[in-house]
């Protein structure tokens, strides 16, 4: 019986082979879009687990320097001759010079000394090739992807860009990119820190037992769980979220048009549900029919849309790695490797998201009195109670949306608030509109003008959810639009302030860093020389940046302030207050005027906060001490820049001087024009991938609106007719359409204009204070919304040329066929 | 005055041209009736699409006061159309977007032929007084089928075609509407031509005539 039934149900899509199209595109579209997203957000969090897990197993707790970045090696002798299993490991950056400067993170390690149980690049050490890793030349270990990037071949020894030779490099392809791993010897020699020492790796068992560290260690080392080492993952969270947030609303757009297509489909099978029931089909079987048809629709585009998903993550994937790694820091493959989890959830996600839009129409066929005849109005009238139930829907969520609004605290309830008020104003939109074309039928007095609103009416059920689409997407557009554009305007403003010195200098060590400082305030035409003292710690769990900054009139007149109180570059210059990136200050809940104590030892007293500042694109937060206070309180700080002012045509000699005696490339000599310039390549590449997936988006949008027009062009021959009869030539009934599908969609694009400013407020007031901590001013750019309104309406242009040019190329007798009496 | 002379239609099909019209003459005075009967698939329909300009003719044609109609272009025709026709269709083919007032006077207004006082008439005329606010599926078949007969009459056209205008109703339903119809197209001052298998309704007309395999037989049927 399911067989026939099947049989049957599916011999509709024969004669409608449109409706099934629309089926599978939605489908396709949506599966593609979200699993692009998700592949690109699954393959940057395995490559974070990778470089979290670079040295895996036992060895996760680890004893690190309280003050600076590194401490002596001796320290390391001293706990090893007390019995202490301890294992050295040196960190640091190596530089790469070229057409572009590539840098990595060089992991120095002592295999002999890794505790037995423990990994090293997914490799255990049991397994190790000791023979070549420690005997010269030794072996530089390297993933794949990284040697790629760097143009080397297994078995290359390149030099860095401070001229040093690495061993031969040999691949391990469990390592995550843009890691090096070499001998803890090669690391200290390659990064110019001998003796030096990054951390020691601690077996978490022996962790347990809390041993006291030697007396005079105490003051240099302190115990890191391991708990506080996925900083990356944290910090990118955010940046993951916002992809799958417009992965999400892309599904959920082309769901819209699977929806709608199944609730034409349903409406014109009815009578031939009826007739199986009359047949003796049980409704159970005439339900599971209905599903399995359902199920073979979403396998189909599931496996599409997986393909093509995997392709859309392939072609973004640069642009993804690239704005991770600008903003903040982080590796990722240039290439996707992805699990079979991922493509089985792919197609999990298809046959999700068909039962999700099907299951309306399922329980409609299972509900409707499938006895009554079939009528257009039956399905208006189905209509009008399901707008009731919407519009009693979006208020309840924009309740909860207040609710996020007013009470929110977390990235979580920012998420909240937009899926709470993005599908409100969807759903609300039918309401509006046929309150908007109620409102301007009162204004028509001809009878084509009333026709022309009443029939727009009519057409409004069936167009509402490609509407709805067109809505989110245009409304994802204005409101991304107006934040990445208001966030570049502020981001350059801010950049061409805080970025005054003419040549930024990043000194190998703070010992060559004070020998150039001196070198300089010898130099004729240098006005200025301000080092940069820099320090890493972690307030209350967070990584913090501390940074030392001379008294200099060049910050008090280029370094913005959000915040300030009366005196506070004075403040910051006597030692008596220090100053706050906003992120830091929303993360530690510190206003101005309030006191925040320094870790440090012996402990020393809590110092105000004078100012807050903008400190956009930088993940950590950032706290500012006078220079002399920081290197008193922690001797071990490090002289990280140099920052030059001089006239700007002193500086191409003064810069070809410093290359010359400092032997310095061109990642460690910069001015500031290429400054500028990296950084606004960087904020670009941030948001490509974002403007790419809001094209798609509304581009999806336009399908569903082309679809819907499409489909309803078939059923809508019956209400055009009459008035051909009555004397309306086809080509003015072509342009009446075409005017009421521009009107349907003008009023959405108007409609979506106030609703994406909304959520460009949302997103700068709320999620990007959750987010990343700093808060935008919301600037609203009349003519990118003009262009996004043109842009809107040109795409329901287009959506609709097509089912238009068929109206208009109808042959007369198609239209007598609606007047036919065998109907 | 409607003059047809040697009028030819044919249809496309897989198996070649499939002639329906094979020269049908015909004449008819102003303000007279005739009833076009005939079996299924004669060319009763066709014929009245092609008097009321809906298709084109192979060949012959159709003058209108002595002008031919289908010399003309697709809007002269459409406007002659709605300025001398009306066209009443068994299924009614009412506009189910507009309610019962606004589809009455609707062909009259776009004709700029409004008379309230006519329309006003008509509707209480047709029983369709109380119904004007409701909207045509919200009116029984009988009901549609008047008002679809008031929107036709409602400009006054010179010509009213009707095909099959009482098919959908029960016999007695039939008697009372076409009567109500018959009554109002001599008010208005129309002509009509109107298709019917019922020989019984067919002898209320002035005329009758025939068609068969395309072609009217002669003498009144």
């Amino acid at each position: 019986m399911l067989r026939l039934c099947l049989s049957a149900l599916l011999s509709h899509w024969r004669r409608h082979p449109l409706q099934g199209i629309s089926i599978l595109t939605g489908l396709w579209l949506a599966t593609a879009l979200w699993t692009g997203v998700q592949a690109l957000n699954d393959q940057a969090r395995a490559d974070y687990a990778r470089a979290n897990a670079l040295l895996a197993g036992a060895a996760q707790t680890q004893l690190v320097a309280r003050q600076g970045e590194r401490f002596a090696q001796s320290a390391y002798v001293q706990l090893r001759r007390a019995g202490w299993p301890v294992s050295p490991v040196l960190e640091g950056r190596l530089r790469f010079a070229g057409r572009e400067p590539v840098s990595v993170r060089l992991l120095g390690i002592e295999p002999l000394s890794l505790p037995a149980d423990s990994s090293v690049a997914g490799q255990s050490t049991q397994g190790f090739d000791l023979l070549h890793f420690l005997t010269p030349p030794g072996q530089a270990w390297v993933a794949p992807d990284t040697l790629q990037r760097l143009g080397l071949k297994p078995g290359d020894q390149p030099t860095s860009a401070d001229g040093q030779r690495l061993p031969p490099l040999a691949v391990q392809a469990q390592l995550a990119p843009g890691v090096m791993i070499v001998d803890i010897g090669q690391a200290q020699r390659l990064l110019q820190a001998p003796e030096q020492l990054s951390r020691l790796l601690l077996p978490n068992d022996f962790a347990r037992t809390l041993p006291a560290l030697p007396d005079n260690l105490r003051t240099q080392l302190q115990l890191q769980p391991a708990a506080d080492n996925d900083d990356l993952q944290h910090l990118t969270e955010s940046f993951h979220l916002n992809l799958s947030a417009l992965g999400l609303l892309a599904f959920l757009v082309g769901l819209f048009i699977v929806h709608a297509a199944i609730g034409l489909a349903l409406e014109q099978r009815r009578g031939l549900l009826r007739t199986l029931r009359a047949c003796g089909v049980s409704l159970r079987a005439l339900i599971g029919a209905l599903a399995l048809e359902l199920g073979l629709f979403a396998l189909i585009a599931g496996l599409a849309g997986v393909l093509s998903g995997y392709l859309l993550a392939s072609l973004l994937l640069g642009d993804v790695a690239a704005s991770l790694r600008g903003l903040y820091g982080a590796q990722v493959a240039g290439h996707l490797s992805l699990s079979p989890q991922w493509w089985l959830a792919g197609l999990g996600i298809s046959l999700l998201g068909a039962a999700l839009a099907g299951l309306n129409s399922l329980l409609r066929s299972a509900q409707l009195p499938l006895l009554a005849l079939a009528q257009a109005q039956a399905w208006r009238q189905a209509q009008a109670l399901w707008l009731r139930r919407q519009s009693a829907l979006a208020i309840v969520l924009l309740l909860i949306a207040a609710a996020c609004w007013r009470w929110g605290d977390s990235l979580p309830s920012a998420f909240a608030l937009l899926a709470s008020l993005l599908p409100a104003a969807a759903l609300v939109l039918p309401a509006l509109l046929d309150a908007a074309l109620a409102l301007l039928s009162r204004l028509c007095s001809t009878p084509l003008s009333q026709w022309f609103i009443a029939d727009s009416r009519q057409q409004l059920p069936a167009l509402a959810l490609a509407l709805m689409a067109l809505l989110l997407a245009l409304a994802a557009s204005v409101g991304v639009g107006s934040m990445t554009e208001g966030f570049r305007q502020t981001f350059l403003g801010w950049l061409d302030q805080r970025l005054s010195a003419e040549l930024y200098i990043t000194p190998r060590d703070t010992r060559q860093g004070l020998a150039m400082r001196r070198w300089l305030d010898e130099q004729p035409g240098v006005e200025a020389v301000l080092p940069q003292w820099r320090l890493e710690l972690r307030l209350q769990g967070l990584p913090v940046q501390l940074q030392g900054m001379l008294d200099h009139d060049s910050y008090r007149q280029h370094w913005p302030l959000l915040e300030q109180q009366p005196d506070a570059w004075a403040s910051l210059a006597s030692g008596k207050g220090l100053m706050l990136s906003e992120q830091l200050a929303r993360r530690l809940k510190l206003h101005l005027g309030e006191r925040l104590a320094l870790p440090t030892t012996p402990p020393s007293p809590a110092l105000p906060v004078v100012a807050l500042y903008a400190d956009y694109g930088n993940p950590r937060g950032q706290l500012l001490l006078n220079d002399e206070l920081l290197r008193r309180l922690w001797p071990g700080a490090t002289l990280s820049s140099l920052n030059v002012r001089l006239p700007a045509e002193h500086v191409p000699a003064l810069k070809a001087q410093l290359q010359s005696r400092y032997r310095l490339d061109s990642t460690r000599l910069v001015d500031q024009g290429t400054l500028k310039r990296w950084s606004v390549e960087v904020f670009e590449r941030t948001f490509a991938a974002t403007a790419a997936l809001n094209s798609l988006t509304l581009s999806v949008a336009g399908v569903a609106l082309f679809i819907s027009l499409l489909t309803l062009g078939q059923s809508r021959l019956g209400q055009l007719a009459p008035l051909w009869a009555l004397g309306v030539t086809r080509r003015q009934l072509a342009w009446l359409s075409l005017g009421q599908t521009l009107m349907l969609a003008g009023l959405t694009v108007l409609l979506a204009m106030p609703l994406g400013i909304l959520l460009a407020w949302c997103l700068v007031a709320v999620v990007n204070v959750q987010a990343f901590g700093w808060r935008l001013p919301l600037h609203v750019f009349p003519m990118q919304l003009a262009h996004l309104a043109l842009l809107g309406l040109f795409t329901s242009l287009l959506a609709a040329a097509w089912p238009l040019w068929q109206l208009a190329r109808r042959q007369p007798a198609d239209l007598l066929r609606q007047f036919a009496d065998e109907r | 005055m409607l003059t047809i002379q040697n009028l030819y239609k044919s249809f496309p099909t897989a198996q070649g041209p499939l002639p329906v019209l094979r020269g049908v003459d015909l004449q008819l005075p102003p303000a007279t009736s005739l009833a076009l009967m005939g079996e299924s698939g004669s060319g009763k329909s066709t014929l009245l699409h092609l008097i009321a300009g809906l298709e084109q003719p192979d060949q012959g044609s159709i003058l209108i006061d002595g002008q031919p109609l289908h010399s003309r272009s697709e809007t002269e025709r459409a406007r002659w159309r709605r300025e001398n026709i009306g066209l009443v269709f068994q299924q009614y083919n009412l506009i189910s977007s507009l309610d019962t007032a606004s589809n009455l006077s609707f062909q009259a207004r776009l004709a700029n032929r409004h008379d309230r006082t006519w329309s006003t008439y008509l509707a209480e005329r047709l029983c369709l007084a109380p119904l004007l606010q409701r909207f045509p599926e919200q009116l029984s078949g009988g009901q549609q089928q008047r008002l679809a007969i008031g929107r036709a009459l409602a400009a006054r056209p010179a010509l009213v075609l009707a095909d099959e205008p009482t098919g959908s109703l029960d016999e007695t339903s039939s008697e009372i509407v076409l009567e109500l119809f018959l009554q109002l197209v001599h008010e208005a001052g129309s002509s009509l031509l109107m298709v019917t298998h019922s020989t019984h309704l067919a002898t209320r007309l002035n005329r009758r005539l025939q068609l068969h395999l395309g072609r009217l037989l002669p003498g009144d049927a």
